[in-house]
């Protein structure tokens, strides 16, 4: 008598009778929803801020590259003979060669300082060379040996290092982080709590159903399954509306942001959520709403058995 | 079928709301359980129904005992079993159809059958074309119809009735009366508590007396379709 169509069926009937019931109590459902909904943004918008000064701050996050600058009038063969020697150091990833007028050319195009540049005859910049060191080769006493062996050429006015700004930046970064995730943490518990007790009044409210369903057989299950899919739903939906308002967030401040970005010389483009960030909240939601109504039904509706 | 074996059902409060009950009622027969107001008939049909489960003795039911069937298997045994109430338990924000569907529902029985059998089931009970009405649209004889196309849509093997012509006129009691014997005749074990006792002599049926909670006698008004009268 029952088969998967059955079984299929009964399922869609549950999940097509709980947006029923949602959309016949508008007002209520909205407010469920957007209390959901805030509770989801706040850490997609988090995550996304994470993301977004991770990019924009780009590879030397990660990498600490040292530079080394040359004395005034070095040649620019010696600095290409000497580039070939720091190539062949081990611990040594890549070497990157910048002539003193290349960098002068890319200083007068980004810093605005133009004009004030034209005044000077002779470039006062030094030609530089940037070294990437191996990965695995990058722990801070490594790093030392490596910046003790450039300094001591005799051709090298300074090698410098931003490691400390760079571990200060990712401190700062992995705080983000890890409040990001404290904050996930505690509103998913906000999201339970606000399904489950939305859950918990629609069972007092359907308590004569429920007493009558199981009079004539409902098993638990199927007297639970309508409000696991009520729950779902809310959770759906609350996500759905997260998304919109992080959007909406990212629309409003991308032309802001594209003009910071523009007057520090880059061409960084603030990042919506991606693919995988949508996806994953809107499976989050269902299933905490699931979770939540879980909760709840467990609770309250073992305590309704039919009365003659 | 049914069957009591010395059954005391004590509730929380204290009270003792029937004591040392036996019974047998076989299959197919008709029986009809009377007494005042009071006197445990509730009692006896809850825990037939297993909305009670008793404090002594044992109640069979379908060759089950209830007292020890595990919570999970409630469900499949209500399944097998129609009941009928005063209040008739409807859902009054449904329409007639979905009230009668509702056991085929919970056994996840293919749409086109339960359209099938609540043509039926209505048909049975004389409500064919009130499909789309809310129960609060009928009359309560009406009603209480519905009540019982609901309780025999699943053609369960018992079906019992607490008080189902309470609150009709002599005329409806006696169609719906009609209606209990019709599903006796076609094998249904049938059990009606009721206060009626005009009702009860018309029928001719065996009865089953309680007072203070105990069986007084279960004297035949008439004489046994089938099966042997237990004492």
């Amino acid at each position: 008598m029952t088969g998967p169509g059955t079984w299929l069926a009964r399922h869609l009937q549950a999940a097509l009778g709980a947006s029923g019931r949602l959309a016949r109590a508008p007002l209520a459902t909205l407010f469920t929803i957007a209390v959901i909904g805030l509770a989801l943004a706040l850490p997609l918008g988090l995550k996304l801020f994470v993301d977004n000064a991770r990019a924009a701050t780009g590879d030397f996050a990660n990498a600490v590259d040292l530079s080394i600058y040359f004395r005034l009038g070095t040649p620019i063969e010696k600095v290409r003979q000497l580039a070939e020697r720091a190539r062949s150091r081990p611990g040594v990833a890549s070497v990157k060669v910048i002539p003193a007028d290349t960098a002068l050319a890319e200083f007068r195009k980004y810093s605005g300082f133009g004009a004030a540049l034209d005044a000077i005859t002779d470039n006062p910049l030094p030609h530089v060379l940037g070294i990437r060191p191996r990965a695995g080769a990058d722990s801070t006493a490594e790093l030392a040996k490596l910046k003790d062996y450039f300094a001591s050429w005799p051709e090298v006015e300074l090698v410098q290092m931003d490691i400390e700004w760079v571990h200060r930046f990712n401190a700062i970064l992995e705080v983000l982080r890890r409040a990001l995730a404290v904050a996930a943490v505690v509103l998913a518990f906000g999201v339970l709590a606000v399904v489950g007790n939305t859950i918990r009044l629609e069972i007092q409210n359907r308590r004569a159903e429920i007493e009558v369903t199981k009079l004539v057989g409902g098993s638990n299950a199927f007297v639970r399954r309508p409000f696991l899919y009520t729950g779902a739903l809310y959770g759906l939906l609350g996500a759905m509306l997260a998304l919109a308002i992080v959007f909406g967030a990212t629309a409003l401040l991308a032309p802001a942001v594209a003009d910071l970005a523009a007057a520090y010389g880059s061409r960084f483009t603030l990042l919506g959520p991606g693919q995988d960030d949508t996806l994953r909240l809107l499976g989050g939601g269902a299933l905490l709403g699931w979770i939540g109504a879980w909760g709840a039904a467990a609770r309250h509706l073992r305590a309704i058995e039919p009365q003659a | 079928m049914i069957r009591f074996e010395r059954v005391a059902k004590r509730y929380p409060n204290g009270r003792e709301a029937i004591s040392g009950v036996s019974f047998e009622v076989p299959r197919g027969e008709m029986v009809f359980l009377t007494g005042r107001s009071g006197a445990g008939k509730s009692t006896v049909l809850k825990l037939i129904a297993l909305l009670e489960r008793p404090t002594r003795g044992v109640v069979t039911v379908n060759g089950r005992s209830t007292g020890a069937l595990p919570a999970r298997k409630i469900p499949a045994f209500r399944r097998e079993i129609g009941v009928v109430f005063q209040d008739h338990k409807l859902l009054v924000d449904r329409p007639v159809f979905d009230n009668v569907a509702l056991p085929l529902v919970v056994a996840d029985t293919p749409l086109r059958e339960i359209d099938k059998r609540v043509r039926a089931a209505l048909d049975q009970v004389g409500l064919l074309g009130k499909e789309r009405l809310l129960p609060l649209e009928l009359s309560i004889g009406e009603q209480q119809r519905v009540g019982i196309a609901r309780a025999v849509i699943t053609k369960p093997a018992v079906l019992i009735a607490d008080e189902p012509t309470g609150n009709l006129d002599p005329e409806l009691a006696l169609e719906v009366m009609n209606v209990f014997r019709r599903f006796q005749e076609v094998g249904t074990t049938v059990m009606v508590a009721t206060h009626d006792m005009h009702l009860v002599r018309e029928f001719g049926k065996r009865e089953i007396v309680l007072e203070s909670g105990h069986v007084r006698d279960a004297r035949d008004v008439h004489v046994p379709t089938i099966g042997a009268v237990a004492p």
